[in-house]
């Protein structure tokens, strides 16, 4: 364990603005992904269970 | 039917690949969270300060797998593609367009945290060096086959055309990779290579070995996902979408 404090680790050496930039962004982008990804498939579900149903249905 | 022999043609299809996809992702998914959980672990409180650049190389542990999968994506999306092109099978063009967004953000955050990298080392948040221009290209060849796929409306025209500009495209992987050797760059060479020891500590490289498995693992599972919502959306007046449906 190389920090002595937690305002040690935030501070990351003097590099705190890069470090977590890297990884705030990294884990944004991968948590915005995943969240477009669960709204297409229900977009993608929605859209066709209402052409489903405007087709009359299933027998 | 009473062969036991795992009968590979079979996922070739749409219908059973939805299906297989829908089994397989979560464990992708578990496999990616784990991994990633002990990576971090690994990068905050295992792996040593570096000499040269105190807490700053820490950077490293997204940097580089978000870089090597940029082109891995690309060279995977290639082969669906061209596999698509050269056998007109219909789910290698959904494999490509569903690895494409993937390999799209991890192009971007490849430049993003190497310009966070780059700032505090270089004093430059960017530079015209052969190896970040190339991997600018890539970016740029991503969002290029993303745009000719949705501007054409008949998917499987849109898929030929997506997979020309894949395959042309492919050609930018190696003249990343080998950028850092051809050209003189500001860029520094690889630290993990097949041929010769690695030039870092062993933690270092088991916590960004680990991150490089931890985005393999997470970039299958957005994957086959997206392959998903693909499939159900172009197969939308097969039957069997029908009755999945209900």
């Amino acid at each position: 364990m190389h920090w002595n404090s937690a305002a040690e680790f935030f501070a990351m050496g003097g590099y705190a603005l890069y470090v977590w930039g890297s990884f705030g962004i990294t884990a944004a982008v991968m948590a915005i992904e995943v969240l477009l990804l669960s709204r297409q498939r229900a977009r993608v579900l929605r859209n066709l269970r209402d052409e489903l149903r405007s087709e009359g249905g299933p027998t | 039917m009473t062969t036991r022999a795992i009968h590979w043609f079979k996922f070739a299809s749409p219908q059973n690949f939805y299906g297989l996809a829908g089994r397989l992702w979560p464990w992708f998914a578990a496999l990616a969270a784990a991994l990633m959980a002990v990576g971090l672990w690994i990068s905050f409180f295992v792996a040593p300060t570096d000499a040269q650049q105190g807490q700053g190389y820490r950077i490293i542990f997204v940097h580089v797998p978000a870089s090597q999968m940029s082109m891995f994506i690309y060279v995977v999306m290639a082969f669906w593609a061209g596999l698509g092109l050269a056998f007109n099978t219909r789910l290698s063009g959904m494999m490509a367009s569903a690895l494409a967004p993937t390999g799209a953000l991890f192009a971007f955050l490849s430049l993003i945290t190497g310009a966070l990298w780059g700032k505090p080392m270089w004093g430059a948040w960017w530079v015209w060096d052969a190896r970040l221009t190339s991997e600018l290209i890539l970016l740029f060849l991503y969002l290029g086959f993303l745009a000719l796929q949705s501007s054409i409306d008949d998917p499987r025209r849109a898929d030929k055309a997506g997979a020309v500009l894949a395959l042309v495209g492919v050609v930018n992987v190696p003249i990343i990779y080998f950028s850092v050797q051809w050209w003189n760059t500001l860029h520094q060479g690889a630290s993990v290579s097949l041929t010769r020891a690695p030039s870092m500590a062993s933690t270092m490289l088991w916590g960004m070995l680990i991150m490089v498995v931890a985005f393999w693992m997470y970039t299958i599972a957005v994957a086959l996902v997206r392959v998903r919502s693909i499939i159900l959306e172009r197969e939308r007046h097969t039957e069997w979408v029908k009755h999945a449906l209900e």
